[in-house]
């Protein structure tokens, strides 16, 4: 005989100001099944959870209902409680009467008392089904995965590593560093980023417990939280990593030259090559669309000058799979084309460019030796323009939300314009400063009181060029007319956006990601660095603009997340989820393609009918891959399939209980 | 407590199927926002919008319920990725499907509600609310009593 119990709770005021709870504590003993039912103030304070333990003793309950707040809320709570007094804590249901009855129906107390009533009806009638659940135990493997090497990816990489698991980052490109490799200096304090960085990035290559895979990209995904299986394509490096040393001979031999990527196009590189002077690993690769003897099938002149022997044009890519208990997605952004400003005289004005470009004109190791020339004529600029919002909070041309960093940087390079060149003048235009962050707004305001940098409130409508100047015409909006300045250069801030291939990733690694491909966080609040795929979080820009210190927060924040799962040499997984009856499978496989996670496939199985032994496939649910969504029992065309917690008799209980 | 059929003060009788990472939350958020709205409707929480079973539904409407809301996260936001996708398409074959047997096809919605759309979720059920007690009482799948 089931013995259900009924705890109604009053919640101080909160439900029992507008639901009689004595009434419904009333009303309960009457619904079939019930042994007891009781209200009282709080239920989820210690007298009320040792009330709930005493009453499964004392009437011998086997499953309990309780009427109270949003399971979102206090399931857990509850499920603790239950299991104290020896229920298995799947033996509840929560009747939600706080913010599904009397918050919302504070002024009609009978209807109120009704529905909450009908509500514990429900509950009563779903938990007369409940049966108990095991959480299973699957193995963690206890190894993380980066996907990035920017600051974010080092940061997270360096913390799990300290903590004592091994982890591997992958980079797309031949080093580590990413972004903040190209940035001169940091705002707002100044201070070299190649400085700060670099020590970081000989940390992470020299720990013993960090594997850079540098070169190499993720190509597919598989498996579960506590065991991925990720397939890695490690592209043609062309040089054998173990013989190299890194001497350099190859790339100062070679005789072809291509633009520079990380001088932003600015100089050149050798098609052997290794993207900046600091990389990790320091040692070349062959970029094998301009090398001439990928092209022309002659040259090998690294080959010839290799002291080591490290040159192996045969080299092709390789795929490799490896487990990993956790995935940390660090990838990062990418800057806004702002081709899309016709107006600005993109491609046309060589003098026009963008934020990142004048990084490297002002860095020291750069293609201008940190000496600021304008790239058209190598002259130093007198009046240099900022317009910022380039592609960021403009719906009509580029992205509705703002990209957070650019006040600060716009204002950084205003400064060093005004310190590197005496004489010059800056203007920026702007359509709001936005400056939240420790030591931020003091920093603007040097900018513009110390430093001088004239801030003009207003967007440019036009550049063009009129002899050696560029005319750059805008309004300024403060003042109610039309300015025009006559500048030497001109510096876009253009908008931080998603890398290009952010979605294809995400649904790779089977995470969601919102409208501008930036990955979306498990809540934006209280669970700002996970996703809502178990085991995957996130760092950096990839999840929205950010700056250099929120980047390295985050990543520390997933680190954090990533040494709790590994700490752990077993995981419970969650037992609410699809089951098969064999018995009436047909083995049809519809169940198959509407599973978002693979967990199902059809299995042969042998079965003696009338003294013979047959096979036939039934469907199976891998239960480490089922997130128990119950997609498949409702394709299931005999209802083999049903979700353990919320099967098709638990809802019919409930559907036919509410209609009595 | 059986549903009140006298005209005077028959009040319909609405079951939401919640999907538990969107709705529900919607739900909680109105709660928590004190946003009021008719006693008539009754949450029925599930994992998915995508594990409503069309079959529990009819059984609803057999059973006397005068409305069906079936309510999940946005398309594209399904916590579990594809699960919104087949309501959608469920919905628009079960609306046909009911007014092909006679039934106001009003009575059976299905809505995208976010959790955090506290706001969206009242003016929702309390629409539904006034468009089927517009409708009167479900007479036609009701199962002879």
């Amino acid at each position: 005989m089931k013995r259900v119990g009924v705890f109604v709770c009053h919640c101080g005021t909160n439900i029992a100001a507008s639901v009689d709870c004595a009434q419904v504590a009333q009303n309960a003993q009457n619904f079939p099944g019930v042994a007891y039912a009781t209200d009282y103030k709080y239920m989820c304070s210690e007298p009320g959870q040792e009330l709930i333990k005493k009453a499964i003793k004392e009437h011998k309950l086997d499953r309990i209902v309780v009427a109270s707040c949003s399971p979102r809320m206090h399931e857990p709570t509850f499920r603790r409680c239950i299991e104290g007094a020896g229920l298995n804590g799947y033996m509840l249901e929560m009747a939600n009467i706080r913010e599904h009855c009397s918050w919302v129906h504070p002024d009609d107390k009978e209807r109120a008392t009704q529905k909450s009533t009908e509500l514990a009806r429900m509950a009563v009638a779903k938990v007369l089904n409940n049966t108990p659940l095991e959480k299973s135990q699957i193995p963690v493997t206890k190894r993380a995965l980066v996907i990035g090497g920017g600051i974010a990816g080092i940061q997270a990489a360096i913390d799990i590593a300290n903590a004592g698991h091994k982890v591997d980052i992958v980079e797309k490109e031949p080093s580590i560093g990413g972004k903040m490799a190209q940035i001169d200096k940091t705002f707002p304090t100044l201070d070299c980023s190649a400085c700060i960085l670099t020590p970081k990035m000989v940390e992470a290559a020299n720990h013993p417990n960090i594997t850079l895979i540098t070169y190499s990209e993720v190509e597919k995904v598989e498996g579960y939280v506590g065991n991925f299986d990720v397939t890695i394509r490690k592209k043609a490096r062309s040089v054998d990593m173990n013989k190299c040393t890194g001497c350099g001979l190859c790339s100062e031999k070679c005789p072809s030259r291509v633009p520079s990527e990380f001088e932003m196009g600015m100089t050149t590189r050798k098609s052997i090559y290794t993207p900046f002077p600091q990389a990790i690993p320091n040692k070349p690769v062959i970029d094998r669309e301009n090398c001439r003897y990928f092209k022309l099938g002659k040259c090998k002149v690294c080959e010839r000058v290799c002291p080591a022997g490290a040159i192996d044009y045969t080299q092709e890519d390789e795929l490799v799979t490896e487990r990993y208990g956790a995935i940390v997605v660090a990838t990062g952004f990418d800057l806004f084309d702002y081709s899309v400003y016709g107006e600005y005289g993109y491609g046309k004005y060589p003098d026009v460019i963008t934020g990142l470009h004048f990084e490297r004109l002002i860095n020291a190791s750069g293609p201008t030796m940190g000496k600021i020339k304008r790239p058209s004529d190598g002259k130093e600029p007198k009046n240099v323009v900022f317009i910022k919002c380039v592609g960021s909070r403009d719906e009509a041309k580029g992205k509705a939300y703002c990209s957070k960093t650019c006040c600060m940087y716009t204002a950084k390079h205003a400064t060093l314009v005004r310190e590197k060149i005496k004489d010059s003048n800056v203007y920026v235009f702007y359509m709001d400063v936005r400056t939240p962050g420790k030591g931020y707004e003091e920093f603007y305001t040097r900018t513009t009181d110390q430093y001088g940098a004239i801030y003009i409130r207003g967007r440019v409508s036009k550049i063009y060029q009129k002899g050696e100047k560029l005319i750059v015409k805008g309004a300024d909006t403060l003042l109610g007319k039309q300015v025009e300045v006559e500048a030497d250069m001109v510096v876009l801030a253009t908008a931080m956006v998603a890398q290009p291939d952010a979605a294809k990733l995400a649904q790779m690694i089977g995470i969601s990601y919102d409208q501008d491909n930036f990955y979306t966080e498990a809540h934006p609040k209280l669970a700002p660095v996970e996703t809502h795929t178990a085991g995957v979080y996130l760092a950096g820009a990839c999840q929205g603009p950010k700056d250099i210190p929120e980047s390295v927060a985050q990543a520390s924040g997933a680190a954090a997340k990533v040494c709790a799962l590994l700490s752990k040499d077993e995981m419970a997984t969650e037992p609410i989820i699809s089951q098969v009856n064999e018995a009436i499978c047909a083995g049809c496989g519809m169940c198959i393609p509407i599973c978002p996670y693979k967990a199902l496939e059809l299995k042969t199985i042998q079965e003696r009918v009338q003294g013979k032994t047959i096979e036939r496939k039934v469907a199976s649910v891998n239960s480490g891959l089922c997130q128990g969504c119950g997609a498949c029992t409702v394709a299931c065309r005999s209802s083999a399939l049903n979700l353990k917690h919320f099967t098709n008799e638990q809802i019919l209980a409930e559907v036919d209980a509410l209609c009595l | 407590m059986s549903v009140k059929e006298t005209a005077s003060n028959w009040e319909p009788k609405i079951l939401v199927f919640a999907c538990n990472w969107c709705t529900y939350a919607g739900a909680d958020l109105a709660g928590l926002s004190r946003l009021q709205y008719p006693p008539n409707i009754r949450i029925l929480r599930v994992p998915c919008s995508g594990r409503v079973n069309p079959q529990f539904v009819l059984r609803a409407f057999q059973r006397g319920v005068d409305g069906v809301l079936v309510a999940g996260c946005h398309p594209g936001d399904c916590h579990y990725v594809t699960g919104n996708y087949f309501t959608r398409r469920r919905y628009l074959l079960m609306q046909r499907l009911l007014e092909y047997v006679g039934l106001d096809p009003e009575r059976f919605q299905a809505r995208w509600i976010s959790g955090s759309e506290g706001p969206k979720f009242q003016e929702v059920v309390t629409k539904l609310t006034e468009d089927i007690k517009a409708l009167g009482p479900n007479r036609k799948l009701r199962d002879a009593q």
